[in-house]
């Protein structure tokens, strides 16, 4: 472990500093952490030069980065180091046509070309529309059916194909096959200009809006030396948690919804409105849109809209609490949740699970615990009591999870308040031949953004990790063995994001 | 002519009964709801759009929503509304009823499995199977009416000489095959806890999924299908729980529908206060009703 240089969250590294190994002692080094309880958080290929280099963050308790040179093929990570590698190594096929030989499901993830014009992994010609050149995994046999649903679905939600092998209801094997709206993300985000870069952050998923512009936002600050006001991180971490409680709910209402169970589906979803209308009192914008800015948040928050979020918070705090009540003391609804989807602590470990789903299954990583930034090293954890890995845990872990970031906004509110101004306008030079790292947790967990910037202080390499590129494969382990009718609850249950996948 | 007006009277108000569950669900859930006619406006807005047929489809396909709207409303000629005398009856009519609805049921089903929809072919299985244990119960409804009353007539049930009726001097068995025969009509309806008529989530369905691919009037015929079978079976359970008859049919007919409108509000608490079963518990939802009215059987029985 002597080479592995341990970084902190939002640190600015030299790319210099960055410790460069050859390929052996990679795989030999990283395959070591992830089984000394060691997880991913960033996995990807960057072209320096001629060459191009696999860089991977990774962590325990601690942060640490590492890096090697890659030919056009190598030894397979998934394979000696397990299943935390396997999408992130697809996406480095995927995305620079470099080979992870020996990969055990080499497939793609998003479908789209190269950008280094090497000759296609996967044999695809992308004039074709998705699929393309894959073959889905089959169970055969007289008495298995298969259901392909989506992408297009009923009802608004994002698209994404399942394909189900079945032996009648019960469900043998689940397959997901995303990439239906790949935008180029990371691609647009190294050749816009700096001051559209929160823009797109954004956007890279709607409901994480906050917690993405919040990496981005960090990170452009680490590299061009802005500092935050502790004002201005106040109104931050306010957002963050208004985001968190607000699709939590949301969620809560929808799983209701899903079991037939209509009154708290509806007055969950009529509370879910009121903390994306105290969003709009904050920045104007119900999703948090154009709140935070590189250096601060756009927006300074004023007594006036203390005393509103304060007094609605206080409103809100018993419906919440009653509404909660009523959907988790109704038997028939607790009869649905339990040992519905069961994603067992073994499993959501060498997936490397993260958020409320890892949570739910007893891994206790939570990043603003871990590697707090803004004002969470000042404020207290929370802690998860029912973690089965089920429906019913991930519903309570977000029932305790609404009102402990209830618990947060409240004392954040009572802080004193310090005067600042606005993040200022106008672009920042950043640190040239750098490296950066980001991480926060969104509502859905472990948001991560990674810029590298060039010799001349251009973005080189900007690569976005959205919480659900973790646990997408947990949601399809979460369906084994389990009736076909129960998949929509147990979908709804880890409600991953589409966009923030296919990027 | 009694008869002709109260089975129209049935055919032209069947469609504004599930606008009350809407109402009742809609009131639990502290909204406003859609208006009562809402049912209606639907059936007209289904008729004046063209149905669309998908290339892998036969007359078959075509053929289900007909019959199955067709044997709801023959179901319905049987019918005794408020006591009125149905416009067919014969011995033995009740066993031709339900298997008019089962013939509604069959063509329901092969239209789903001509589509080849692997969705419609999962939610035909599930029709068919959960449809086979509530025959069960209900036949042995009917074995109980035969040992209560002797007859195997609908009329005979409910408008003759000795009605069977709560209050009649067996009324006590009646309150088990009430229960039962409430839990049958929300399985057979698809009503919660069996099926979620709301829901957009293809997977769960049972009875929507079958009638996915249907569109326009097609669409519409089933949909009047469905609200006539609900309205049977309502009826059926009304006429159990109905008082005695009133001299005036006006007021007669009036109390029938009310009892009618209660029913159909209790559908909509049951399905506000609780959750969907799994669906692997629907069979011991079903069989429940049975053991019900197979106790009620039991208590007929004489000690020798």
């Amino acid at each position: 472990m002597d080479n592995l240089l341990q970084i902190g969250n939002g640190q600015v590294i030299e790319r210099s500093r960055i410790p460069r190994v050859d390929f052996p002692s990679f795989l030999g080094l990283l395959t070591d952490f992830v089984h000394a309880n060691g997880y991913i958080v960033q996995f990807f290929a960057y072209p320096a030069g001629e060459q191009t280099r696999l860089l991977a963050v990774f962590r325990n308790s601690n942060l640490f980065v590492l890096e090697t040179e890659v030919d056009e093929a190598f030894p397979s990570l998934t394979l000696s180091g397990g299943a935390k590698f396997n999408l992130f190594e697809r996406e480095i096929a995927e995305q620079h046509g470099l080979r992870p030989l020996g990969h055990p499901w080499l497939k793609m993830v998003r479908y789209h070309a190269n950008a280094a014009g090497r000759p296609d992994v996967f044999g695809n010609d992308y004039r074709i529309d998705i699929p393309g050149n894959y073959d889905y995994f089959r169970v055969e046999g007289e008495a298995i059916h298969e259901v392909g649903v989506g992408p297009v679905h009923a009802g608004i939600i994002e698209p994404g194909h399942f394909r189900f092998q079945c032996a009648g209801e019960e469900v043998l094997h689940l397959e997901i096959q995303l990439g239906y709206q790949h935008r180029g993300v990371e691609r647009l985000l190294t050749s816009v200009p700096q001051h559209r870069l929160p823009i797109i952050a954004e956007a890279i998923a709607g409901d994480t809006a906050i917690g993405h512009n919040l990496c981005c936002c960090q990170a452009i600050e680490a590299l061009a030396g802005l500092a935050v006001a502790p004002g201005a991180s106040t109104v931050r971490t306010i957002a963050l948690e208004l985001e968190r409680i607000a699709n939590h709910i949301g969620d809560l209402g929808a799983l209701s919804g899903d079991v037939a169970f209509n009154p708290p589906a509806a007055y969950f979803g009529r509370i879910r409105g009121e903390f994306l209308n105290l969003l709009l009192t904050l920045c104007g914008n119900r999703f948090g849109k154009s709140l935070i800015r590189p250096g601060g948040v756009a927006q300074t928050m004023d007594g006036e809209q203390r005393q509103i979020i304060c007094a609605k918070l206080k409103e809100l705090r018993k419906e919440i609490v009653q509404v909660c009540d009523l959907l988790f003391s109704a038997h028939t609804v607790l009869a649905r949740f339990e040992s519905t989807g069961a994603v067992s602590r073994k499993i959501a470990d060498q997936l490397g699970m993260v958020g409320y789903c890892g949570r739910a299954s007893g891994l206790e990583y939570d990043v603003r615990e871990f590697f707090p930034t803004e004002r969470y090293a000042e404020l207290p954890a929370n802690t998860n009591r029912v973690t089965n890995g089920d429906v019913y845990s991930r519903a309570m872990v977000r029932r305790e999870e609404i009102m402990h970031s209830l618990g947060l906004i409240d004392r954040l509110l009572a802080l004193p308040e310090a005067p600042y101004s606005r993040a200022p306008m106008g672009e920042q030079p950043l640190a040239p031949a750098s490296f950066v790292v980001t991480l926060n947790e969104g509502w859905r967990g472990e948001v991560s953004h990674c810029l590298l910037t060039d010799d001349n202080g251009g973005i080189l390499r900007y690569k976005v990790k959205d919480p659900s590129f973790h646990n997408w494969t947990g949601l399809a382990m979460a369906l084994r063995n389990q009736e076909i009718s129960d998949f929509p609850l147990c979908n709804k249950s880890f409600n991953l994001s589409y966009c923030g996948f296919d990027l | 002519m009694e008869s002709v007006v109260s089975f129209g009277l049935a055919l032209l108000l069947a469609p504004l009964f599930p606008g009350v569950i809407l109402k009742t669900k809609a009131l639990f859930a502290g909204k406003q709801g859609p208006p009562l006619l809402i049912k209606y406006f639907t059936l007209i807005k289904l008729l004046r759009k063209g149905s669309v047929y998908s290339a892998s489809t036969t007359f078959v396909f075509r053929l289900g929503p007909l019959i199955s709207c067709a044997a709801a409303i023959m179901a319905l000629l049987f019918f005794p509304f408020a006591g009125t005398a149905p416009l067919i009856a014969f011995h033995g009519d009740v066993i031709m009823v339900f298997y008019l609805l089962g013939l509604g049921r069959f063509f329901t089903i092969v239209a789903a499995l001509d589509t080849a929809s692997p969705f419609e072919g999962m939610g035909a299985a599930r029709e068919a199977f959960f449809s086979t244990l509530a025959e069960a119960a209900i036949f042995v409804v009917l074995i109980l009416f035969f040992r209560m009353n002797g007859a195997l007539s609908l009329a005979a049930y409910f408008s003759g000489s000795q009605p069977i009726s709560i209050i009649g001097s067996q009324g006590a068995l009646l309150l088990l095959v009430i229960v039962a025969l409430f839990m049958i009509l929300l399985t057979e309806n698809s009503r919660v806890p069996v099926d979620d008529p709301a829901t957009h989530l293809e997977l769960t369905m049972i009875h929507e999924v079958m009638i996915l691919d249907h569109s326009g009037p097609d669409l519409a015929l089933i949909e009047l299908g469905a609200f006539y079978k609900l309205f049977f079976y309502a009826s059926f359970i009304a006429c159990l729980i109905k008082p005695p008859p009133l001299a005036d049919p006006v007021a007669n007919t009036l109390l029938f529908y009310g009892v009618i409108m209660l029913l159909y509000m209790v559908v909509g608490v049951v399905e506000s206060i609780m959750a969907r079963l799994k669906m692997d518990l629907v069979p011991k939802y079903i069989l429940t009703a049975f053991a019900l009215v197979f106790f009620a059987v039991i208590l007929t029985l004489e000690i020798v």
